[in-house]
């Protein structure tokens, strides 16, 4: 019982991860048609970012708010980073899928190898903020408190989304756009400047991901957001592009399948498990698990 | 702008989709009062025109929109100068609300809700459904009422009756009858009668060209004429739009 509850909140913990991840990537590809593999550079400078405030930047720090303020910096560098991503790279290559791929995977490639060069390929030690240090007991299991901090991030992320999403004029084009983008412009809307808005929303997403896979992992590497990129593609696939809550039920399910899996199986095979679970929603459900509900989204 | 300056110019425009070249100079103009209906079988290149006016398909040619030359203007400049555009397929978008739908297309700060409610009552009783469980009749309400929300210079509607139950067509068509009151309509229809009820002028089109340009009244009372242009095998006097667009359909 005690494990099935561990394995339960850190399966949350990484599906957290993957849902702030994957929710910015099925956003861009569902509006803009971009397979933004640069998503996973993103994350890397969110958590470099976070990793160097917390360092140098006065105020920020593991002590009291002064980690807030490090992810802070971070979430903002991953968003100026994916700003100018879409102005400089994705705008001028726009319906042009094929350079966009190589531009994106250059990119993906290529901030790993700048950050491996000013700070190295070793793991640097992540500052775990005093907030969340040590364990607190659930159902009588000691469940580490940055689980729950990760948790709280992507409910928090989600609710922003679906606020934005609901209440917004540019989460209305955004919604209207990823079904029939030709349409909004017949409607005499710019639907290029949303293009910018979603590529900086799911660049902060990202940085956030990384801030506090950070966390999540203790460690920071140039090459972390790699590796949640792939899971995160598979969410996107398995979730489908229209809609927010499959984007978080894919990301839940994911995560939780690959703690189980790597738990009670042989170590890495969680990993496959996913793939298999991939492989099924393709073999069966075209358009991801809330495909055919799509016409009813909302959120 | 003087009055015989016209609305719109197109000057040979091509289109070329996939290797076929779709649109072969495609030149008309239409004035700034009334219905200009473009006429033609299925497939010569309507649709495909429209599109080319707004700059939704790639085309060579020129485009001038009330006193200004659109040709490399986006799509969106094109349509925020003034036009209301109604698509063949409608354009609804699904997953969106009634309300959502009219709000997206609001351009000014004052959309013409009263109008659109009034026409079509079922579009506020319907405001919190989503648009994809309308049926085909609603659906075209809601996009021509999303085309009058604005205070537009032109509207631009294809085929609005077709594929609709004859009650619906001659809602819709009563709607058009109506938006043709307050502003110009470039119509594209097959369905004669209404063409008969507001149409002034008649641009028919075959094979990615302009074959005819004149009255709509005149060419509709020649039955030769329709039957050579058009494909139809009797002209229908018929004014309900209902009969005569299912008849011109059949033969065309
Ligand atoms: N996206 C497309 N791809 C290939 N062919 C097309 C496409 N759109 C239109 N066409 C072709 O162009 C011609 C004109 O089409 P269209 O403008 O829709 O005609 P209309 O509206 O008069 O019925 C048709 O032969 C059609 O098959
Ligand atoms: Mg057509």
């Amino acid at each position: 019982m005690s494990t099935v509850v561990l394995l339960v909140i850190t399966g949350l913990g990484l599906g957290a991860l993957y849902f702030l991840i994957a929710s910015g990537l099925s956003l861009i590809f569902g509006l803009m048609d971009v397979l933004n593999f640069a998503h996973g550079a993103f994350l890397a400078i969110g958590a470099y970012g976070t990793w160097w405030a917390a360092d140098h930047l006065p105020g920020a720090g593991p002590a009291g708010f002064g980690f807030l303020v490090a992810v802070l910096f971070g979430v903002a560098a991953g968003t100026l980073a994916a700003t100018l991503v879409e102005l400089c790279i994705i705008r001028p290559l726009y319906g042009r899928h094929r350079e966009q791929i190589l531009a994106t995977v250059g990119l993906s490639l290529a901030v790993p190898a700048l950050i491996q060069a000013i700070w190295g390929a070793d793991p640097l030690t992540f500052p775990k903020p005093e907030l969340v240090r040590g364990a607190v007991g659930v159902l009588g299991v000691n469940i580490p408190k940055d689980r729950f901090l990760l948790i709280l991030a992507a409910v928090a992320v989600f609710v922003a989304l679906w606020l934005f999403n609901s209440r917004t004029r540019y989460g209305l084009i955004v919604r209207a756009g990823v079904q029939d983008r030709a349409m909004v412009t017949a409607l005499g809307i710019d639907v290029r400047k949303s293009f910018t808005l979603v590529f900086a929303i799911g660049g902060a997403a990202a940085a956030l991901a990384g801030a506090l896979g950070g966390l999540y992992f203790g460690v920071v590497t140039p090459t972390q957001g790699l590796s949640l990129l792939i899971f995160a593609f598979i969410v996107v696939v398995i979730g489908g592009t229209t809609s927010l809550t499959g984007c978080a039920i894919a990301s839940i399910t994911v995560g939780l399948i690959q703690q189980f899996a790597n738990y009670y199986t042989v170590a890495g095979l969680g990993d496959i498990a996913v793939v298999i679970v991939l492989a099924l929603v393709l073999l069966t459900r075209q358009g991801g698990l809330t495909a055919k509900k799509s016409a009813e989204r909302v959120a | 702008m003087s009055a015989a300056e016209p609305l719109l110019e197109a000057a040979d425009l091509h289109v070329w989709i996939e290797g076929s070249h779709i649109l072969q100079g495609v030149s008309f103009s239409m004035p700034d009062r009334g219905v200009t209906a473009l006429m033609g079988r299925n497939g010569v290149g309507k649709t495909t025109t429209v599109k080319a006016l707004l700059g939704l398909v790639p085309r060579t040619g020129r485009v001038v929109f009330d006193g200004v030359d659109i040709t490399t203007h986006p799509t969106y400049t094109i349509v925020s100068r003034g036009i209301g555009y109604v698509p063949e397929e409608r354009g609804i978008f699904a997953a969106l609300t009634v309300a959502e739908n009219l709000r997206l297309a609001e351009r000014h700060p004052k959309p013409r809700y009263e109008l659109v409610h009034e026409l079509f009552p079922e579009l506020a009783a319907r405001a919190s459904q989503p648009a994809g469980t309308l049926s085909g009749g609603q659906q075209q309400m809601l996009a021509i009422g999303r085309s009058l929300l604005n205070d537009n210079k032109l509207l631009i509607v294809d085929e609005p009756t077709k594929g609709l139950a004859p009650r619906i067509v001659r809602e819709v068509a009563d709607a058009v009858a109506r938006a043709a009151e307050q502003v110009p309509v470039l119509l594209v229809e097959q369905n004669l009668s209404l063409v008969r009820r507001v149409a002034g002028q008649a641009v028919v089109l075959d094979a990615g060209r302009v074959i005819h340009t004149g009255s709509a009244l005149e060419l509709l009372d020649d039955a030769d004429r329709v039957r050579e242009l058009l494909g139809v095998s009797r002209t229908v006097t018929d004014s309900s739009g209902t009969t005569a667009g299912a008849e011109g359909r059949r033969t065309a």
